[in-house]
């Protein structure tokens, strides 16, 4: 065991932005933020934020369960975080009712996963990587799935902008003008479902909401309008993921925490930058 | 109902009854609201006045009888309607500015991409003018106060061109200035913008001067009444639950004061008025000064 501390700046750092894995890793960069920034503007909207964490959490059990069985980590994440999602969804959007019930599924589904990690060595080895996230190993068939995902999103977005945004203002007055507010929180839930699921391979679950939330706080404190909270968060998310690839290609240090802290730097300036302007 | 009601009560209730987990909120609802009027909706706390508001937009089932609200059963035609909850977007996280607000109330309930056109934008601008927050436009929801997000929530109302506008409590969280400057509000969307008006409201002191009617909920039942049959002494003693006594003074103004004679044996009361000052001047503004409260 090597205990000591090696902290070096590596000189090859452009041959390794260079490689394969890391211009897969780019691609997956660009694909969460398209669905992070649209995403992450509506749950900090909707007061969806715990949820959001609960969801990537709900989802750790259905990963290490997929690896028993044999099945791709994504696809059982994917699976968990929908059903688990759907559940608060019905439990309803008033976020003062449902958090006992959010946060006591989270936990249960915690325990499961780590349960579930147990049973078997591939399963426990991949646990790491779906609690903190593992970007370099993005294969190019989950580029495919996110890219479909993305598309998916988007389109559906596009089309509830506006009772989405309406029903996320003022659920009362939206539903007095006839919006159906529990099917539109559903549609919404099952789309954050599929964010986490996606965004989980960036940073993994522990340190998802530096990249789901995060970004669009920081958008949120400059932006004039949603539409531009939305652009500018997914910009911030990409430029956090892109600065973290390069930070851990130049030095000794895992992605994730190089993306993580470079969502908190940004977000950090603009709570300064708003405030001191009040 | 007949055709004739159609053309003349904006709101029509036949033997309404409501019951929720079980219990009667209220039954023989059987009135008619005329059209072009401005009515309060009063009632002791719990005698299901936001109920009220809720069957007429349509969003909780009667348990017997009808309401028909323009013309078709409630909820049908809700997009001519406009409803202004008790605390709009009080806890609001988004960075929606008051006129992106209102431009919800434009096409927020439609799926689908629209772009704005400069005629949406006049309208919106409209819409924040007549209710007198032109001049916050851009700010923020949440850098607003409580009554400054209420009159956005006015506007988005209005800005859908509604025949009839429903405001829950709009009252509760003003000073005096303010609920005297919303009334001037409401009265000019009456008269100059031909919107049928309720208010549900806790004291409707502040708003005599411009009400038509009021529809009240006494012993489980809605009633509907002129403004001056709802004043009367006994009437409004009955409805509150404490001795009430209507007050004109010199000038044609009215108002409901507590009965003094009685104000020892009345069961606490959120006004009180000093016996030592009679003079109706004084007692009407101890008595809105101490609804504020």
């Amino acid at each position: 065991m090597n205990s000591t501390v090696a902290f070096t700046f590596d000189p090859n750092w452009q041959v390794i932005l260079g490689s394969t894995f890391m211009v897969r890793a780019m691609i997956a960069g660009v694909l969460i933020s398209l669905s992070a920034g649209v995403i992450g503007y509506f749950v900090i909207a909707r007061k969806s934020t715990f949820a959001a964490h609960a969801v990537a959490h709900i989802g750790i059990p259905g990963a290490t369960g997929a690896v028993l069985l044999g099945l791709p980590v994504s696809l059982g994440m994917g699976v968990f975080a929908l059903a688990g999602s759907l559940v608060i969804g019905i439990l309803g959007k008033k976020a003062s009712k449902r958090e006992v019930a959010t946060g006591t599924i989270l936990a249960f589904a915690l325990g499961l996963g780590l349960m579930l990690a147990r049973l078997s060595t591939a399963a426990s080895q991949q646990l790491q990587s779906i609690l903190f996230g593992s970007i370099l190993t993005v294969t190019n068939s989950q580029l495919i799935t996110f890219l479909i995902f993305d598309v998916l999103l988007l389109i559906i977005t596009a089309v509830i902008y506006r009772p989405l945004l309406f029903t996320s203002v003022d659920e009362q007055v939206a539903q007095a003008k006839g919006l159906h507010t529990q099917a539109l929180n559903l549609v919404f839930m099952a789309l954050l479902a599929g964010s986490v699921t996606i965004a989980v391979q960036a940073v993994g679950t522990l340190l998802i909401f530096a990249l789901l939330i995060t970004p669009s706080a920081s958008a949120n404190a400059i932006a004039r309008s949603p539409r531009s909270a939305i652009l500018l968060s997914t910009v911030i998310c990409f430029v956090s993921i892109m600065l973290g690839l390069l930070f851990s290609a130049m030095f000794p240090t895992p992605p994730s925490f190089a993306i993580v802290t470079v969502s908190t730097i940004i977000w950090c300036v603009t709570q300064v930058v708003t405030r001191s302007k009040r | 109902m007949t055709l004739l009601d159609s053309n003349t009560s904006i709101v029509v209730f036949h033997d309404a009854a409501v019951r929720r987990g079980g219990n009667l909120i209220w039954s023989n609802g059987t009135f008619s609201i005329p059209t072009g009027t401005i009515s309060a909706i009063v009632g002791s706390n719990g005698a299901g006045k936001t109920t009220l508001l809720n069957v007429e937009l349509g969003l909780l089932p009667l348990t017997q009888g009808e309401v028909m609200v323009l013309g078709k059963p409630a909820g049908v035609m809700n997009h001519s309607l406009g409803y202004v909850p008790q605390d709009y977007a009080s806890d609001i996280d988004s960075n929606i500015t008051a006129e992106q607000s209102v431009e919800l109330g434009l096409y927020g309930s439609r799926f689908g991409w629209h772009r704005l056109t400069k005629k949406d934008k006049d309208k919106i601008h409209w819409a924040l003018l007549h209710a007198g927050i032109a001049d916050k436009a851009k700010y923020r929801l949440s850098e607003m106060s409580g009554g400054m997000r209420q009159r956005v929530a006015i506007a988005q109302a209005l800005v859908a061109e509604p025949a009839l506008l429903l405001l829950d409590e709009p009252m509760a969280n003003l000073d005096i200035a303010g609920q005297r400057d919303l009334a001037d509000t409401l009265s000019l969307i009456n008269s100059e913008l031909h919107v049928t008006i309720q208010i549900v409201a806790h004291d409707i002191n502040v708003l005599l001067p411009i009400l038509d009617g009021a529809i009240y909920l006494l012993d489980r039942h809605p009633h509907y009444s002129a403004l001056s049959d709802v004043m009367d002494n006994d009437l409004l003693t009955h409805l509150y639950g404490t001795e009430v006594e209507v007050i004109s003074t010199p000038q044609g103004e009215m108002f409901i004061r507590p009965d003094p004679a009685v104000r020892h044996h009345a069961p606490a009361s959120h006004f009180h008025v000093p016996s030592s000052q009679q003079d109706p001047e004084y007692v009407m503004t101890s008595a809105r000064k101490n609804n504020n409260e």
